[in-house]
């Protein structure tokens, strides 16, 4: 695995000339590295974790479950295309066990998501059934607990 | 009224207090400070050791356990020197587990030291050395590394610090404050002097797992010295685990058994919840170490890349998590430099004369602390420097 990448997944500010220097490589290659990634879908964006729980924005998320027929040929693929177009879709995922797809959404109110799910989702005739699961708290995302901020708690032991 | 002055310890009250905790209480009072001053991981320690603790309260483990420390965490630090190291030591006569690297110190130097004995403390080094030479009635000689021998012990140096009072000499390697590292060859060049003395060795080596490039060697592997060395160690740096207090000696039975009585008399036991966390750190801690060193060593790289583009010089530091770099090109002495840094940038680093009077000219700079926070530090020292 390229350390490169682990680097910028926890931090994507880091510059090719920060990361040169952390990883012993040439700053030029670093560079050239981070472009072939991100010309390849290694690297697909760069984005701020945001908890949104400490703006003024109203919002819900909720997961739904999803159990699909899939169909000949393309299995989900397919369905899922058709799923991850909406942009309220934040993530969704094919899984192993009881159901198929995950999905992530998004939403101004719970009435938003609501009607996004018989609207939207129940509708399509792959889909067999639909069980949706509201959002309460998010603790930790992305490897990042919510809530805690930068304190050094440490004490200053004479060390 | 008493006075204490009269009354309390001369041997205690004759102690100067440290440097490090001046510039510590200075930086508390002030707001917003940039530190780079601890001496201890910003790692939490990991999950499955602090599950371990919790594991052995619910079971309601919370008995002292015997004076020596239990059986299996004792069997377990011989078996990790053993596979790390290659040091073989015996878990019931040849170790102890204490409260921290600290109480391996005081223990290993008061089993040894007698009246008007001679401790060779090479510095800059970690504060503790000489106050407890001198609370056990013997006397530091303190021997100034140098610059130029990237802060190593050399042969030279060492022949030049040895008396016929000499007893012990402490070795702190990986050191803090300098980072700096003895090599096996250098550790040959020490053991052919030591050899066929009575000269005894305290090897502190609690940074040990922290080395950057090649792996850490102990003195006590090399031929004759196992006999005569004291290995002081522990896991605060190791697997980031400071506030459990873990430490343990190594030395062969006849010292460990001097250590023991002090130890029995002194602190019983070391922590029995924190023993059971030692116990799954040392069997299942290995990555957590391969982890933490690399996370160190990008950082290392990284604030050294930093010290080279403000224009400060540094030698390379191979271990600790600590760099030393030279401040004596700005023309004022360490504390002020530090002092001036504090009060302009808000920026703390630690005055290499805390560290003993040859660290005068340097500063510790701990690297300790994510790379954002050293980001920023950099940034501000290089302001500084520019408008000094």
């Amino acid at each position: 695995m390229d350390k490169l990448l682990k680097l910028l997944e926890e931090d994507a500010r880091l510059t090719p000339a920060q990361i040169a220097v952390m990883t012993q490589r040439d700053e030029g290659d670093i560079k050239k590295a981070i472009e072939e990634y991100e010309k390849n879908g290694t690297i697909l964006g760069y984005q701020a974790l945001v908890d949104w729980d400490k703006t003024d924005r109203e919002y819900v998320s909720a997961v739904i479950e999803l159990r699909i027929t899939p169909q000949r040929d393309r299995g989900f693929d397919k369905v899922a295309e058709m799923i991850y177009s909406y942009p309220e879709v934040k993530s969704l995922y094919l899984m192993s066990g009881g159901y198929d797809l995950h999905v992530i959404i998004e939403g101004k109110t719970l009435r938003e998501v609501a009607s996004f799910v018989s609207d939207k989702l129940a509708v399509i005739d792959a889909v067999l059934s639909t069980s949706t699961h509201f959002v309460l708290k998010k603790y930790k995302d992305e490897g990042v607990i919510f809530g805690s901020g930068e304190t050094d708690e440490r004490g200053s032991c004479m060390v | 009224m008493i006075n204490y002055e009269k009354i309390l310890s001369d041997k205690v009250q004759g102690i100067a207090p440290s440097g490090i905790r001046k510039f510590f209480d200075l930086t508390e009072r002030m707001e917003d400070v940039i530190a780079l001053t601890v001496g201890q991981p910003d790692f939490v320690t990991p999950w499955h050791i602090r599950d371990a603790a919790i594991e052995s309260l619910k079971k309601g483990r919370t008995y002292y356990t015997s004076n020596a420390g239990l059986t299996p965490l004792r069997e377990q630090i011989c078996e990790y020197m053993e596979r790390r190291f290659s040091l073989r030591y015996d878990p019931k006569t040849e170790t102890l587990v204490t409260v921290g690297g600290s109480e391996a110190i005081d223990l290993a130097i008061r089993a040894v030291v007698r009246t008007g004995d001679e401790v060779i403390v090479p510095e800059p080094c970690f504060v503790c050395y000489a106050p407890i030479v001198t609370m056990a009635g013997g006397v530091p000689v303190k021997l100034p590394l140098r610059y130029e021998d990237k802060f190593k012990l050399t042969p030279e140096l060492l022949r030049g610090a040895i008396s016929d009072k000499t007893k012990l000499l402490i070795l702190a390697f990986p050191n803090n404050p300098t980072g700096a590292i003895m090599t096996k060859e250098d550790l040959v060049s020490i053991a052919d002097i030591l050899r066929g003395t009575d000269i005894l060795v305290l090897s502190d080596e609690i940074y040990a797992e922290l080395t950057y490039g090649r792996p850490h060697c102990s003195i006590a592997s090399l031929p004759d010295m196992r006999e005569r060395t004291i290995i002081a160690s522990g896991f605060s740096k190791t697997y980031a685990m400071t506030g459990w207090r873990m430490g343990y000696t190594l030395a062969p039975a006849p010292i460990t058994e001097q250590m023991y009585k002090i130890h029995q008399y002194a602190i019983m036991c070391a922590p029995t919840t924190s023993q059971f966390a030692a116990i799954e750190a040392l069997k299942n801690g290995d990555d957590d170490i391969e982890y933490m060193r690399e996370e160190y060593n990008q950082r290392r790289r990284l604030i050294l890349d930093g010290f080279k583009s403000i224009g400060l010089d540094c030698f390379v530091p191979e271990g600790a998590f600590y760099a030393f770099p030279n401040i004596g090109k700005f023309g004022m002495s360490s504390d002020d430099f530090c002092m001036q840094l504090l009060e302009k940038k808000k920026v703390a680093i630690v005055p290499g004369t805390a560290f003993g009077e040859s660290g005068e000219g340097f500063a510790r700079i701990s690297y300790a602390y994510s790379v954002n926070h050293i980001k920023i530090a950099i940034e501000k020292m290089g302001e500084f420097i520019k408008e000094l």
